[in-house]
């Protein structure tokens, strides 16, 4: 078999202010013409870098220090700039993550399009416009005319990868590259993307690889996966082999970390409903600009209740949670906690409240969201002070608080910087627990973690709630992970409630078309 | 037709926006100048034997002998009626003043501003494309030693070099060689003002005057546009964009010049707006080094000689100045990326 392009014992390091690391040991890759190959991984296997040392993109501190990078038998790894500028693009095509980054701010996305033709071809500037408007409706862009003259940030995002995926096209490369091109995307989004990246490649006998941090995903589009971890292939396989019958215990592991339409927590179910605990009723948010944010919303949830809140971007669901949590006034509308009516203390007091201690929140991006300059000590201590809590004491109820979040005490010392994913969000965790709180606030708390992390941190969730009495209203893209952690759920659209119940028979017989259409955009791989 | 009628709206507004400022600048200005020691009164009378009387009739005559609130409205009013007093020293009205010396400011400093852009550009481009290399540290040397040496040390080490040893320079002593014709007024600029009337040898002496001084007061703000460029370069080629480009197999050239610096070009146009104000009213040293008839010596001298109509004039043309500036700034901000809502 030729292969097309032949990666063999790839090896890269980055200089760092702490001496070269090594990114790869050796990897080996290849893709026949016309293939579909899903390179999958955590965040640090080294799935980005193979696929930006092949075309030679990497940044001024990565190199390649051994291996071949083999492109229809001739080695491209010490390749001129000069072969290489002929090679991108016109050959070996790349797409990106966070494709509204990945364009020109400033320029228009037809004038964008057009320099990609006119990089390799010589064609008049009217006869390159013309083909990138022909690019521009294959990949389905309604009006296209009109987007020629668009900026990028007129644009969706799923708008700006279909830009992205036209122009990666517009040469008719022999391979594409995708490197999580879904990623960041809402779920009807993705799916649509992913459904025009199969079709097209398809169409024009083209090679795909698709990279990828989720593995029902890779499962779903490519005929061959292979898992990377820390920089080495562990193993490739037939999806259906890597599902049934994994070889290697990492992938073993990445299996069953990866939440499927099964995977189910241990705690889950407890239909225990204590008493109620907050009640919303009627809630609405209109913005500055006249949208209606939060359109008409009540719920409930009890005590040692876990309510999810489902919903692509847009439908509401983090104004919600920032409403709930006393941070964002609503216009109209009322929230009880308990007794208590918390919506009519302005967001501005409501630090004063007493109840500001039983209504915590964890954010979505679990570094952002600590002070990079507060040690994870500090993080947890400095709301507990604001809320009066004893000086004296304060060390060991910070202690406490990270035990309860499984963060070891011993890494209370360090700073955000010095510590992994995993264990940025056990702080946010623990931040919020230490007040002893009635209800938590969880926004998109797992988004950004690697699927093993979330695992582990859907757990200790779960573990919570059913040993505390802990109320959630859990806010999420990923419904799999919904599912996992709630017995009931509420779908929002355009602000709207549009469907709530039961977790299990929203999903076995959604009643509404778009919840259907949202079950039915789960990546999931059918054996 | 609907982008410019925005640009216009948003111009209005910034300008009504800025009146209070601009007020809040006359009256700082004003009060400020009757606070400082001296009085203008004993300075502007006949001589050390002026007596009593003499001094009180001129201060009388200057209405220095009424209150200071009093003496704040009636020069409110003036400016309302479009005067900005008498200078003193010259005899005339502080406008007219001002209106024949701007041009020769704007002149210098225009001349600064381009040739500091010309080369502060490419040397901040050059020393971001090989962060580390020689030509990244010899750019920071060269940006160092032009903040470093003030702007009379470096203009009279010029005239130095230039005029005395290698005698290359005409004599630095005005806008143009005495004997040369002066141009009819269009812009008031004289290099372009010769060129229109067609008589080169004007234009080239007048030109060859505002080289020096050109010259010393780029180097001066030489620093603050490269190392701007230079950050603001860093940034832009490191972003997702670019290595998109460099994806779809564009020309270095292409990526370098059209996608990062368009980019890049956006913050140092913000500090080009910043620069260019400063300068005009902080060339003081370089117009008094080339005996460069500018608004700011004007200014110097009148301050030294406690002359108040003159420094409140020249304080509000810089207040003034620097709100067009910054409008300029942000309607070229607007129109240079189309993330910025011009209205």
């Amino acid at each position: 078999m030729s292969a097309l392009l032949r990666v063999e014992d790839l090896q890269v390091s980055f200089a760092t202010r702490a001496g070269n690391v090594k990114a790869l040991h050796g990897v080996n890759l290849e893709i026949a013409a016309g293939e579909t190959l899903g390179i999958v991984g955590e965040s640090g296997s080294g799935k980005s870098v193979t696929a930006l040392a092949a075309l030679r993109l990497l940044d001024r501190a990565g190199r390649i220090d051994g291996g071949r990078i083999l492109w229809r038998g001739e080695d491209i790894a010490h390749a001129s700039r000069r072969r290489l500028h002929a090679l991108r693009g016109a050959e070996i095509a790349m797409i990106f993550q966070n494709p509204r980054a990945a364009l020109n701010p400033i320029r228009s996305v037809g004038a964008q399009i057009i320099d990609a033709l006119r990089a390799h071809r010589s064609l008049s500037h009217a006869a390159a416009a013309a083909e990138a408007l022909e690019a521009l409706r294959q990949v389905r862009i309604r009006e296209p005319e009109r987007r020629m003259r668009a900026y990028p940030h007129e644009l969706s995002g799923g708008m700006c990868q279909r830009v992205m995926i036209a122009m990666a096209m517009a040469c008719k490369p022999a391979l594409l590259i995708a490197d999580e091109p879904t990623t960041g995307l809402d779920v009807t989004t993705q799916k649509a993307v992913m459904d025009l990246l199969g079709e097209l490649t398809r169409d024009h006998a083209m090679a795909l690889i698709l990279i990828t941090h989720d593995l029902a995903l890779a499962a779903q589009h490519c005929r061959r996966v292979t898992v990377m971890e820390q920089g080495r292939v562990v193993e490739t396989a037939a999806p259906a082999t890597l599902f049934t019958a994994p070889a290697h215990p990492y992938t073993q592991r990445l299996v069953a970390a990866s939440p499927t339409a099964t995977s189910t927590l241990p705690h889950r179910d407890s239909r225990s409903a204590g008493p109620q605990l907050l009640q919303v009723s009627h809630l609405t948010k209109r913005f500055a600009d006249g949208t209606l944010g939060v359109d008409n919303v009540s719920f409930t949830i009890a005590q040692g209740e876990s309510l999810g809140l489902v919903g692509e971007s847009g439908s509401g669901k983090t104004t919600i949670s920032r409403l709930v949590c006393r941070l964002m006034d609503a216009d109209s509308g009322e929230i009880r906690l308990g007794a208590a009516n918390i919506g009519a203390v302005p967001a501005c007091d409501f630090y004063r409240a007493p109840q500001r201690r039983d209504v915590q929140i964890v954010f979505q991006d679990a570094g952002e969201s600590l002070n990079p300059r507060f040690t994870a000590f500090d993080a947890i201590a400095d709301p507990l002070l604001r809320l009066g809590a004893d000086r004296s004491r304060i060390k060991q109820t910070v202690a406490e608080g990270a035990i309860r979040a499984g963060l070891s005490p011993d890494l209370l010392g360090r700073y955000p910087h010095q510590l992994s994913g995993g264990q940025k969000a056990r702080i946010g965790i623990a931040r919020a627990l230490a007040s002893q709180p009635k209800l938590l606030v969880l926004d998109e708390p797992t988004a950004a973690l690697d699927v093993s992390v979330q695992a582990v941190i859907l757990e200790l969730l779960d573990r919570l709630r059913a040993e505390q009495g802990l109320a959630y209203l859990f806010v999420s893209h990923d419904l799999n992970v919904v599912r996992m952690l709630c017995a009931r759920l509420i779908v929002l659209q355009h602000g709207r409630i549009v469907e709530q119940g039961d977790a299990q028979s929203v999903f076995r017989s959604p009643q509404s078309p778009y919840t259907a259409e949202l079950v039915a955009c789960i990546p999931r791989f059918a054996l | 037709m609907t982008k410019s009628a925005a640009v216009l709206r948003l111009a209005g507004r910034r300008l009504a926006a800025s009146l209070p400022a601009l007020l809040g600048v006359v009256v700082f200005t004003f009060v400020l100048m009757r606070v400082l020691p001296g009085d203008p009164a004993v300075f502007f009378a006949s001589g050390p034997s002026a007596g009593q009387k003499e001094i009180e009739d001129i201060r009388h005559q200057m209405g220095l002998d009424r209150s200071i609130p009093v003496q704040l409205a009636f020069y409110l009013r003036d400016i309302g009626t479009g005067s900005l007093g008498h200078s003193m020293t010259t005899g005339q009205p502080v406008l007219k003043d001002l209106e024949e010396r701007l041009p020769a400011s704007l002149e210098l400093t225009f001349a600064a501003l381009v040739l500091a852009l010309g080369l502060a550009i490419p040397m901040g481009v050059l020393a971001a494309l090989n962060p580390g290399s020689t030509t990244d540290h010899a750019v920071r040397f060269l940006c160092t030693l032009g903040v470093c040496v003030p702007t009379f040390v470096s203009g009279l080490l010029l005239i130095y070099v230039f005029y005395y040893l290698a005698g290359i320079a005409p004599d630095p002593t005005g806008r143009i060689d005495i004997f040369a014709s002066q141009p009819p007024s269009h812009t008031g600029f004289l290099v372009i003002d010769s060129l229109i009337a067609g008589d080169f040898d004007a234009a080239r002496s007048a030109a060859s005057q505002l080289v020096l001084p050109a010259v010393t007061m780029a180097l001066f703000v030489l620093a603050p546009l490269a190392r701007m460029t230079r950050a603001s370069m860093l940034a832009v080629l490191g972003s997702d964009f670019i290595r998109t480009a460099r994806a779809m197999g564009l020309s270095r050239g292409r990526i370098v010049f059209v996608y990062a610096l368009r980019n890049a070009a956006l913050p140092v146009l913000t500090i080009a707006g910043i620069v260019f104000s400063t300068m005009l009213g902080a060339n003081v040293l370089v117009e008094k080094v080339f005996s460069w008839p500018g608004v700011a010596a004007y200014a110097l001298d009148a301050l030294l000689a406690t002359d108040y109509a003159p420094v409140q004039g020249f304080v509000l043309l810089m207040a003034v100045i620097f709100v067009f500036v910054n409008l300029l700034v942000d309607v070229l901000y607007g129109l240079a990326d189309p993330r910025v809502n011009a209205a």
